[in-house]
């Protein structure tokens, strides 16, 4: 098919209190889109608005959220639009999701595979048996060793990183085209991480899946996506491919982020700190979101909030330095 | 600016009505129980003033009269006289100060032993968690108001004697709730920086683990204080309450008891429906206190 | 003074495994430590990395006296813990302070943050409180906190400041040694360089010496003078901070770094992925313990277990080097 796999125009989701006195700007106007196959990375801090921007997708959102505006298009169809009967049939379906905390996501009394069979019997309505079969298989996939005993196995029986690879069974039991990963090694040991993501990328390849990964770790996006998208406030401050990212960052708050990580193999005396911190999504700073922290900050900055610029073929930065002219 | 084609009508318009219900039941104040529970404090402590006549003192030949909209009522006794000619509102009005007063007492006592039981034993663990425990694993075993009736019997119905039985029945509800939660504040990082800091046991049960159960304690006070005025009254109403002739409200339902087959409804209803009225609305606060301290804790 | 201000020899802790209803009896131990040296200098960090089950967390409430080891001794200051009487152990549990991983569980959200920081003082040294008073002020100052932070409560105050709040109390007593587990892993990136940068200030003004537990590598590596690395219990290499993490020997140190991610997409490592689960510390594999998943097993491997010894400038526990 034609097109990207998966494209957001303008989405605004934000939340409001029981009594709408307050309204949270979570997801402010963030476009994206992401092909078929591909990785993208979105990357942002607490408030920054990048989980509320996950559950968008799959409209998992608690009551008091609203999506005021935008649209949601996955393989041409605006998922804002459907009734909540055809967004069951393509939660788990087409589009996946697994979270961080592995021991959260699996039910303790249930077996392994009861769990990886779920989504096949629901979606596909198959027999227990076949269902069972199947799991046996996608267990296999994802590396269990010795996947028949572990199939009767109880999640409590197994090692983190094991279960984190169940979760990963259970997402991609009925083939979705996309699977939403919302820090799904940040409770991981570092070599059981390596496996983690190398299993993810093979995966990746042999179902044909496209990925998001929604993380703070900027060593993710490094190590498995080809493009990123930095959130920050809720607002998109930048996005494009990750190697032009890394190499040009547009806007101030990528750049300090970048050099503010530490690096192995390079011994700086001091690291570069942003200061502040980041902002009260519900009471955010006047003009951009992120002035009162920016190194490169002009009055502009205060008053009025950027809108997105394109800086490169395929980057865009919502920061006034990016303007036309000012470049 | 937002230029795109899609029109801001939000998609999930409303709040759906469970939506709401939820919202009302963890927001709203509960103006109307505090109001009740305020209006009987008020009652109580300013009795002499309000009540028209003595509660205790009646006129035999005005007895079984019906309130004072009904045939037969007068103005002078608004909700009627008992079988002694004694007038009911009075009677009502006094008997808020018992229920208040032991009620309170009752409560505030049960809390600070159990919460402080609760503390030691949760804390220090072992041994001594053990045996509080298991005193109050018998303790809890024991029905409730035989063993209050059985103290009454030995001790003698006063009300102080009262407010110390119903403290030592109702202590042991404290000590548990009061053990779980120090079990977990227990772990907490900022206990193991206290001792890391060289607090000795005692000042770190004083310092951080008390002042972080207080806010249960308080919730599980207004929950108990329905519970705590029920049995008052049951025991008054036993007769091993609040001796005649005191003003009790259960001591009323017990008297009116013998009037409900000769329509002398106001006998029991009236302070029957005191009783209901004071513990809904000390549940009702309670469970309003209890939602609107535990997300704070959650945070913190 | 030129010796080491924390000296660990053979420190082990075995945590019984009981079983039965009536009459427990023990039928295994969890080898959480087992038989660890480390030194730890005036004024340097030492690093600890490894992970789930490699001990570094029980190595540091050893440290802190919230553990006591099953064997081997530890040297403050050249004295041996275990002959130090009730005043020396004092003195030791105030030289020795620590800031823990989760800024939000670190703080007793009912007292004020000035009585939160001075605790430890007060609880040590009876002071007028003008000269308290004083004292909170110089620390506020030290971490970057504002003089009306004392009278706030800490759920006004954001991670990053918390952790400030954590460090400031943990410095009230002039520590010798401040154990850091996982300080800056709970919070936000961009707020990481600079509770970084404090701790490093603070120890070129304070000289105190810092036990730096963290899973980033790139975080110990850029904080710590050496580096010890943990694995099953048993410090597997131990050097220079630089050179371990440019050029690490254990094969396990070498996965572990390899598998570090990288901080630019074009940074390639060679990778090494170990196959299976970290055994469980209740029946560690026979002779080395890491054996089962090394790239490298030799057949001594599973027999031998080898020793910790020098290696071009470094302490590395592996047969492939030779003694």
């Amino acid at each position: 098919m034609t097109g990207p796999l998966l494209e957001l125009r303008h989405l605004s989701t934000h939340y409001v209190s029981a009594r709408g006195t307050r309204v949270t700007r979570a997801v402010d106007d963030v476009s994206l889109v992401l092909d078929q196959g591909g990785t993208l990375g979105i990357v942002g801090e607490s408030g920054s608005g990048k989980t509320t921007l996950a559950l968008s997708l799959l409209r998992l959102l608690p009551p008091a959220a609203r999506f005021v505006s935008g649209e949601i298009l996955f393989e041409g169809e605006d998922l804002l639009k459907k009734s909540d009967r055809e967004m069951r049939r393509i939660r788990g379906k087409r589009i996946a999701m697994i979270l961080q905390d592995p021991m959260a996501s699996l039910n303790p009394l249930f077996t392994i595979g009861d769990q990886v069979a779920e989504p096949i019997r629901v979606h596909e309505h198959a027999s227990r048996g076949s269902a069972w079969g199947r799991a046996l298989d996608l267990l296999k996939a994802v590396r269990i060793a010795a996947p028949e005993s572990r199939v009767r196995e109880y999640p409590h029986q197994l090692s983190g990183g094991m279960r984190q690879r169940i979760v990963g069974a259970i997402a991609i039991s009925c083939e979705p085209r996309v699977l939403i990963a919302d820090e799904p090694t940040t409770s991981l040991d570092l070599t059981i991480q390596a496996q983690y993501l190398n299993l993810l990328r093979d995966l990746q390849r042999s179902h044909n899946l496209a990925l998001i990964f929604i993380t703070h770790n900027l060593g993710i996006v490094a190590k498995m996506c080809d493009q990123v998208a930095v959130m920050y406030a809720g607002r998109m401050v930048e996005s494009g491919p990750v190697k032009q990212i890394y190499n040009s960052p547009a806007h101030p708050y990528t750049q300090a982020l970048l050099e503010s990580i530490p690096r192995l193999g390079d011994s700086r005396k001091r690291l570069t700190a942003i200061d502040g911190q980041p902002p009260d999504p519900s009471a955010p700073p006047a003009g951009c979101a992120f002035h009162p922290r920016c190194p490169k900050v002009m009055d502009r900055c205060r008053t009025e909030a950027p809108p997105e610029f394109r800086v490169a073929d395929l980057q865009t930065s919502r920061c006034w330095l990016s303007a036309p002219g000012s470049r | 600016m937002n230029g795109s084609a899609a029109h801001s009508r939000p998609v999930a318009a409303t709040l759906s009505f469970a939506g709401r219900l939820a919202a009302f039941r963890t927001e709203g104040f509960p103006h109307i129980p505090v109001l009740i529970i305020l209006t009987v404090v008020l009652v109580a402590i300013f009795a002499n003033v309000i009540a028209p006549h003595n509660p205790e003192v009646g006129v035999l030949g005005d007895r079984f009269r019906p309130p004072a909209w009904q045939v037969g009522g007068t103005l002078d006794h608004l909700l009627g006289t008992d079988h002694l000619g004694r007038d009911v509102l009075s009677r009502l009005i006094f008997g808020a100060r018992v229920s208040i007063i032991v009620g309170f007492t009752a409560v505030i006592f049960a809390g600070l032993l159990g919460t402080t039981l609760g503390i030691i034993s949760g804390y220090l663990g072992r041994w001594v968690d053990q045996v509080i425990m298991r005193i109050t694993d018998a303790w809890l075993a024991l029905p409730v108001l035989v063993f209050a009736i059985f103290l009454a019997a030995i001790v003698g119905p006063s009300v102080s004697n009262i407010i110390i039985i119903l403290a030592a029945v109702f202590w042991t509800r404290y000590a548990r709730i009061i053990r779980g939660e120090v079990l977990c504040i227990r772990e907490r990082d900022f206990v193991r920086l206290a001792v890391v800091a060289g607090c000795s046991k005692w000042t770190i049960m004083r310092r951080h683990i008390l002042p972080n159960v207080v806010n249960t304690a308080i919730v599980l006070g207004t929950l108990q204080l329905g519970v705590v005025i029920i049995a008052e009254a049951t025991l008054s109403f036993l007769g091993v309450g609040v001796p005649p002739p005191q003003p009790a409200w259960g001591l009323m339902l017990a008297d009116g008891k013998k009037g409900m087959m000769a329509g002398y409804w106001w006998l029991t209803v009236l302070p029957g429906s005191c009783i209901m009225l004071m513990v809904l609305s000390a549940n009702l606060l309670g469970d309003w206190l209890r939602v609107k301290l535990d997300p704070q804790l959650r945070q913190l | 003074m030129a010796g080491p201000v924390l000296e660990a020899k053979n420190l082990t802790k075995h945590f019984p495994v009981k079983q039965g209803v009536f009459f427990s009896r023990q039928v295994g131990a969890v080898r959480a430590v087992d038989d660890i040296s480390f030194t730890i200098d005036p004024g340097k960090t030492l690093g600890l990395v490894g992970e789930s089950g490699c001990g570094k967390t029980t190595t540091a409430k050893m440290v802190l006296l919230l553990e006591q080891p099953t064997g081997g001794i530890m040297r403050f200051e050249g004295q041996d813990l275990q002959t130090l009487d009730g005043g020396s152990l004092k003195a030791y549990r105030r030289s020795v302070q620590a800031v823990f991983q989760d800024p939000y569980a670190s703080l007793n959200p009912r007292m004020r943050v000035g009585s939160i920081i001075m605790e430890p003082l007060i609880t040590n040294e009876p002071l007028p409180s003008v000269e308290v008073r004083k004292r909170l002020l110089r620390l506020l100052e030290l971490v970057g906190l504002p003089e009306r932070a004392a009278e706030l409560f800490p759920h006004e105050f954001s991670g990053g400041q918390r952790q400030r709040i954590a460090i400031a109390r943990a410095l009230s007593l002039s520590p010798k040694v401040v154990v850091l587990d996982e300080p800056v892993s709970a919070l936000d990136v961009s707020i990481r360089a600079q509770i970084l940068n404090l701790l490093r200030d603070l120890q070129a003004q304070l000289g105190v010496s810092y036990l730096f537990i963290a899973h980033d590598l790139a975080a110990v590596a850029h904080m710590s003078h050496t580096i010890a690395v943990m694995y099953l219990g048993k410090i597997v290499e131990v050097g220079d901070g630089e050179t371990l993490a440019k050029a690490p020997k254990h094969p396990y140190t070498q996965a572990l770094f390899s598998a570090a991610l990288p901080s630019h997409p074009d940074e390639r490592r060679d990778e090494i992925i170990l196959t299976g689960e970290v055994p469980s510390p209740m029946n560690p594999p026979s002779g080395c313990r890491f054996h089962p998943r090394c790239p490298h097993a030799l057949p001594r491997c599973s027999t031998e277990e080898p020793k910790l010894l020098p290696e071009s400038g470094r302490l590395v526990a592996c047969h492939l080097y030779p003694q």
